[in-house]
């Protein structure tokens, strides 16, 4: 399940969802922070502030701080300035969160998206099969490093985890 | 956490940010360590595998520290803690400040530890502490690959050439001893265990000794026989190296404390 409206939310909690959409992750800037399902939850706490839940998809990932930072000055862009980023751990970030239109995106940015460790990939520039990992560590750590033995290319792999 | 969450906790009082230190300090000394390969690794992709293993590791040790100091209740933050400690009140594992030597004696050391850490979060999971229980559910997920690197790199090392054999089986000679201490209780692992808040030492034991097994078996090297010498790292008592490795790492906050970016 990826972060989603749901069908039962405020009009102020919907219009901060799509706000949130047109926040891109720094590292892959074709992908909103909700496309690739780091934002957990929006609503109004008993607190009266609105609360925006995030989870970090690796421990260490640099881009976290800046996503944060990104959100903040997107939401007081629409006039919201007293949010408050809830860091949210359970249940730990899946790659399965990604959304559909995540996944054709990276790939359509040159960057094949692993759906499952048995599941064979296909070479992002020309499609084929015949692909081989380098490394299941990449230029940051949400990605692989491969190459195609066909066209020779080498590409990066988002992770299955 | 949640006010309720955090009262629920069962009273520990001193003890229970202790134990997240140490677990904390593992994580971050050994980060530190790996940080030491980046633009010196034997080839490229081994670079980038080492500090993403590090980074990782870093990034488990802030939530682990912030952690232990909002339990603390001194108003330590996570900076405050890595940067302003010397070595005496550091609590991690000993076997984690050895130096890197060569890529074998990093990768022997790494294995040991991968080995150790997923056994021991796959039980904190299950932790008392219900924060600790979420840090140790998302650093399993990177435990498990941080281990399948090592012990992959172990067995091609120990089953490859004469003298990546050799090298491998005389980093285990010497590593070994400082693996007492990961599968051996003492005062504060067996307070924490009755309160829930860590496994039984027991339990991550034989997992671990049984995963390092069936690894070295693979690897053809041969398990030293005793481990012979107890550090303490865990309490506080280190080998020389750990105030080396400090020094780098603090540094900058020594000299110019409350820097920021």
């Amino acid at each position: 399940m990826s972060g989603q409206t749901s069908s039962d939310a405020t009009p102020l909690e919907r219009r901060v969802w799509e706000t949130l959409e047109a926040v891109l992750d720094p590292e892959i800037p074709v992908l909103s922070v909700v496309e690739l399902g780091i934002v957990r939850h929006v609503r109004r706490a008993d607190d009266g502030r609105l609360h925006v839940g995030i989870t970090p998809t690796y421990s260490g990932c640099p881009a976290t701080e800046v996503i944060e930072r990104s959100i903040r000055e997107a939401l007081e862009q629409e006039g919201l300035s007293e949010v408050v980023i809830d860091t949210v751990l359970w249940p730990a970030w899946t790659s399965q969160w990604l959304s559909e239109a995540g996944r054709r995106k990276l790939e359509a940015f040159g960057i094949a998206v692993e759906r499952s460790p048995s599941r064979p990939l296909a070479c992002p520039r020309c499609g084929s099969g015949a692909v081989e990992r380098l490394s299941e560590f990449g230029s940051t750590p949400c990605k692989a490093h491969y190459r195609c033995t066909s066209c020779l290319e080498p590409f990066d792999t988002f992770k299955c985890i | 956490m949640s006010a309720a969450a955090e009262s629920a906790l069962p009273a520990a009082g001193e003890d229970h940010p202790r134990y997240v230190l140490r677990l904390a300090d593992t994580s971050l000394v050994l980060g530190q360590r790996l940080c030491e390969w980046v633009g010196h690794a034997p080839a490229l992709e081994e670079d980038l595998a080492l500090g993403n293993i590090a980074l990782d590791l870093i990034g488990q040790a802030r939530l682990l520290l912030a952690h232990a100091g909002r339990i603390e209740g001194r108003g330590r933050e996570e900076d405050q803690l890595a940067f302003l400690r010397d070595a005496p009140e550091f609590y991690n594992v000993a076997l984690a400040e050895q130096p890197n030597g060569d890529f074998g004696a990093t990768i022997v050391r790494q294995a040991l530890l991968d080995a150790w850490q997923l056994e021991l979060y796959h039980s904190l999971t299950a932790s008392a502490d219900e924060r600790l229980a979420e840090i140790a559910a998302k650093a399993l997920k990177e435990c498990r690959y941080h281990w399948r690197f090592s012990c992959g790199w172990l067995v091609r090392l120990g089953d490859g050439t004469a003298e990546s054999h050799a090298r491998a089986q005389e980093a285990l000679e010497a590593l070994w001893r400082f693996t007492e201490e990961l599968i051996t209780p003492d005062a504060l692992d067996v307070r924490m265990a009755s309160l829930g808040i860590a496994p039984p030492l027991a339990v991550v034991r034989a997992r671990w000794e049984a995963r390092i097994a069936a690894a070295l078996k693979e690897a053809t090297l041969r398990q030293p026989s005793s481990h012979h010498y107890p550090w303490h790292g865990k309490s506080g008592v280190h080998t020389e190296h750990l105030g080396h490795l400090l020094g780098q790492m603090q540094h900058l906050q020594r000299t110019y404390p409350g820097v920021t970016w």
